[in-house]
């Protein structure tokens, strides 16, 4: 009995939650972490006047959207791996997007096929290296040299802003180089890789590591002082180093959305993404978040910009997430995380 | 003479749930067999061989760990008299309120080359630079080892309490008349009888360690479940990642055989009719001092060190930008979910436990222990088993509903928090069973027998003469169940409605985004939550001695059950 009325219950609600549902809004699911977007997403609102109903999804983005089938509320599936806006799109679930907004402001190698996806912003994997270190160029292949022998840190093999770096690598120089490439980078370890990539700033100011790989726009948050006063101390005590493949640029990926194949606001859809690719939210990408904008011409933030001019790898996203089955499989087979 | 009828209805329900706890493990033998066996060679050559031995040395190393710190202060606490033994007796359960993956966070920062620890030690022995001097790092299988006892060391303290409490105190008398000393009671009395306590704290302490996901990883110990969670992830394989999943499910079924076994002597313990208090050895001087210490240094650890770590941040974060907005409601949406899932989970395994108690044959009992399987399941993957089959219901009532009624009724139970009710409820369900099974065992079937001879009902049975004894039972399975909802992450993160935040998303949000300051509040107050129980066990066990305690802490112990 009591399990009937809860569920009756549940049906009211979800009855009463569709009636007041008429109001302009858009359903967005992202893997992206809520205090990154929102910021966005008001400036969004404020503007348009549509609201934006969120769902911070970290595993499982995919699942749900395609459990849910035909019935999705999602609207703008958003992640911040390619690697995993890639799988959404090779799973069916998004949708081909036609609009000369984002077409002419999101470059045509940083958006898929008929538009079914597209970048929104860029991040780059640098070397993180005790300040006091006298170098001021490295490649990704030296990181494995045996001068870094118990001075390197880095955080999971398989987390997706590593694999899609060594899928890069494998783009460049093949498995058997790769998993050189990595046994040496392992040998390296001066602890276990884990955590974040703000652990291997402070990881080096502890003492544990001299060198190591995280994303840029993390040096743009430690330095701010956004981070709180501890995280300030651990961007002081690094410098960036823009690494760069041998005969290739500085391996980036990116944060990226898509439209969701059933989306029930598919013009409200449109307008959010179109948004994200304007001027204004590019900026706020780039004030806020401290990441590489993707429309040509839009302001990169001081700190960042800081770091050196970008020469962006010629590997392609696509070729780089092809990579990132036999990447996470290295990984394992020269126990990386082990 | 007894009549059988009325028990048809408890039983029905009792198949039902069961059969909504076995459907999401059913949809996941279903996944595991749409994929290949391409990814076992791989896992077999190169993964799964270091993430089973590292698992292995971390459950051998967390078991023992807590067994010899749990029954120790259990045994100092119940059969000692020294300064503090009133605080400890109660304050020792406290870092059960502390959730892994907060106690391996706030470890990483205070131990830290950079954190406060290591720098008054570098100042005291006048080295300036980490460079120099530096305490192994917390980041290993040491650490995790540490760490998990650290906060899992209280199941094992909680049931094997009770035990000396209740039955050692006649058999540890008689053998103090023969002349044995302390030591010698300890080991070869006391001890023997509370093995198989011991055994069902421990093989809780098992299956917690290996539920945990974000401890381990955080610590970069690589453990199976850490491998499950990085197949479906990384490599974009949920059929492989099930298949792991399962294999590692027999495992757990296999743990809680073994639990059970241990506990089949538990009959004979609990037939002591008049359980007399143990007299307590006072100890003096330095020897209570140490026994002091050594009670302390556990509840030091597991609770004293986070809770002043996260007031500290906490304090830091309100000073700096004032309590988020936000945190009401998701105190509310935390606080809502948690008691709708503990009121229907309390209110399910009661009649599955009931089913079992009117009618103790096959069926009834297997709905028991499927009913109790979801515990074993980590909550990642449960919640991925749970999708196909609650946008199934969805799918189905949708059609009958646009059908009849022309009204569509969408995704009503993702879009309601139904879901997120549904999947605490299948994990959960095993501690309200276990302690309402505990509960139930106390009260002499002759009760029944009396009540039906005078023609009252099945249900009223229940109503009028269960119930009323059942209290503290119920109780104590609906704080932890409570707890553990409000602690409960992946699947929460998963299933939950659009735009809806509880304080377990929110912590999480913070945390990966490196923000943890305003995580704190977030995890100040799960943690101020998890004293809840704490506090309401220790209020029955002074209010009704310890008969009454070991009931609650029965309860415990048969969570897994």
């Amino acid at each position: 009995m009591f399990r009937k009325s809860f569920y009756l219950g549940s049906l009211a609600v979800a009855i009463l939650a569709t009636d007041v549902a008429s109001a302009q809004e858009v359903n967005l699911y992202t893997t992206r972490e809520p205090g990154l977007i929102q910021p966005l997403l008001d400036a969004f609102t404020e503007k348009t006047g549509i609201e934006v109903n969120s769902i911070f999804v970290r595993d499982g983005l995919a699942e749900r959207v395609a459990a849910e089938g035909q019935r999705s509320p999602a609207d703008v599936l958003m992640t911040v791996d390619f690697g995993r806006l890639i799988d959404l799109v090779e799973q069916g679930l998004t949708q081909p997007t036609e609009s000369t907004v984002l077409n002419a402001a999101v470059p045509a190698n940083l958006r898929g096929e008929n538009g079914h996806w597209f970048a929104l912003s860029m991040r780059a994997r640098v070397v993180y290296a005790d300040k006091d270190l006298d170098i001021d160029s490295i490649t990704y292949e030296e990181l494995a040299d045996e001068r870094w022998r118990n001075a390197f840190c880095i955080r999971s093999g398989q987390h997706p802003y590593n694999t899609a770096m060594i899928g890069a690598h494998l783009a460049h120089h093949g498995e058997a180089a790769t998993e050189a490439w990595l046994s040496g980078l392992k040998a390296n370890l001066g602890r276990a890789a884990t955590g974040g990539d703000r652990d291997v700033a402070r990881d080096i100011m502890g003492g544990l590591c001299e060198i190591g790989v995280g994303n840029s726009y993390y040096v743009g948050l430690m330095r701010s002082g956004r981070g709180g006063p501890d995280q300030e101390r651990w961007g002081a005590a690094i410098k960036i180093i823009l690494p760069t493949f041998e005969g290739g640029g500085t391996h980036v990926n990116i944060s990226g959305a898509a439209v969701a194949r059933y989306s029930p606001n598919h013009a409200e859809a449109v307008r959010l993404l179109e948004y994200l690719v304007s001027d204004a939210a590019q900026k706020l990408y780039a004030e806020a978040n401290f990441e590489y904008p993707v429309k040509q011409g839009a302001p990169i933030d001081p700190i960042i910009a800081a770091l050196g001019r970008l020469h962006v790898d010629g590997a392609s996203l696509n070729d780089v997430a092809r990579h990132r089955d036999t990447a996470s499989q290295l990984v394992d087979r020269v126990g990386f995380d082990q | 003479m007894i009549r059988t009828g009325g028990r048809g209805p408890w039983r029905i329900v009792a198949a039902g749930t069961a059969l909504a706890v076995l459907a999401p493990i059913a949809a996941l033998v279903v996944t595991a067999a749409s994929g290949s066996e391409d990814l076992w060679r791989d896992l077999i050559a190169f993964v799964l061989p270091v993430a089973a031995r590292n698992t292995l040395v971390l459950l051998t190393g967390v078991g023992l760990l807590t067994a010899l710190l749990g029954t120790g202060a259990a045994w100092l606490v119940a059969a000692h008299e020294f300064p503090g033994r009133r605080v400890f007796d109660w304050a020792l359960l406290l870092p059960l309120a502390v959730p892994t993956y907060i106690v391996a966070y706030v470890y990483l920062d205070v131990l830290h080359p950079v954190g406060p620890v290591q720098g008054v030690i570098r100042a005291l022995i006048g080295v300036d630079s980490p460079r120099d001097f530096r305490l192994p790092d917390i980041r290993s299988m040491i650490g995790c080892i540490l760490l998990l006892s650290a906060v899992l060391y209280p199941y094992v303290y909680l049931t094997t309490r009770a035990m000396f409490m209740m039955q050692s105190a006649n058999l540890i008398d008689v053998a103090r008349t023969l002349g044995h000393g302390r030591r010698r009671i300890f080991f070869r009395v006391a001890l023997p009888l509370a093995r198989p306590a011991i055994a069902v704290g421990i093989s809780l302490v098992l299956l917690e360690t290996l539920n945990d996901i974000g401890a381990a990883e955080f610590l970069g110990v690589r453990t199976l479940t850490v491998s499950v969670y990085t197949t479906w992830i990384t490599r974009s394989n949920l059929p492989g990642a099930a298949q792991l999943a399962l294999a590692m499910l027999c495992v757990v079924v296999c743990v809680m055989a073994l639990e059970r076994w241990a506990r089949r002597r538990r009959r004979y313990a609990n037939d002591a009719q008049h359980p007399r208090p143990l007299q307590r050895e006072t100890l003096r001087g330095s020897r209570g001092v140490l026994a002091a210490v050594a009670c302390g240094l556990p509840v030091f650890v597991g609770f004293i060190v986070p809770a002043w770590y996260l007031i500290d941040a906490t304090i830091a974060r309100v000073r700096f930008a004032g309590v988020p907005p936000s945190l009401l409601g998701e105190v509310l949406n935390t606080v809502m979910l948690s008691a709708v899932a503990t009121l229907v989970a309390v209110a399910a395994a009661l009649a599955v436990v009931y089913a079992v108690r009117t009618g103790p044959e096959f069926l009834p009992r297997l709905f028991l222990r499927i009913a109790s399987l979801g515990y074993a399941v980590p909550g990642t993957v449960l919640a991925i088993g749970l999708l196909p089959i609650i946008t199934g219901i969805e799918a189905a009532v949708d059609t009958v509903a646009t059908a009849l009624l022309g009204v569509s009724t969408g995704l009503f139970l993702l879009g309601s928090g139904a879901a997120v009710i549904y999947a605490y409820v299948a994990r959960f369900l095993a501690i309200s069973a276990g302690s309402i099974e505990a509960g139930f065992s106390r009260v002499s079937p002759s009760m029944d027998a009396a009540a039906r001879t005078l023609g009252a009902t099945v249900g009223r049975v229940l109503w009028q003469v269960h119930l009323p004894m059942l209290k503290p039972a119920l109780a104590t399975g609906a704080l932890l169940v409570f707890v553990d909802c409000m602690k409960e992450l992946p699947a929460t993160l998963l299933l939950r409605p659009l735009g809806f935040e509880t304080l377990a998303t929110h912590l999480y949000g913070e945390a990966i985004r490196g923000t943890y300051e305003d995580a704190a509040i977030a995890a100040l107050l799960i943690v101020l939550a998890g004293i809840l129980p704490v506090v309401v066990l220790t209020r029955v066990g002074a209010r009704a001695g310890p008969a009454r305690e070991a009931e609650a802490a029965d309860g415990i112990s048969t969570l897994s059950g």
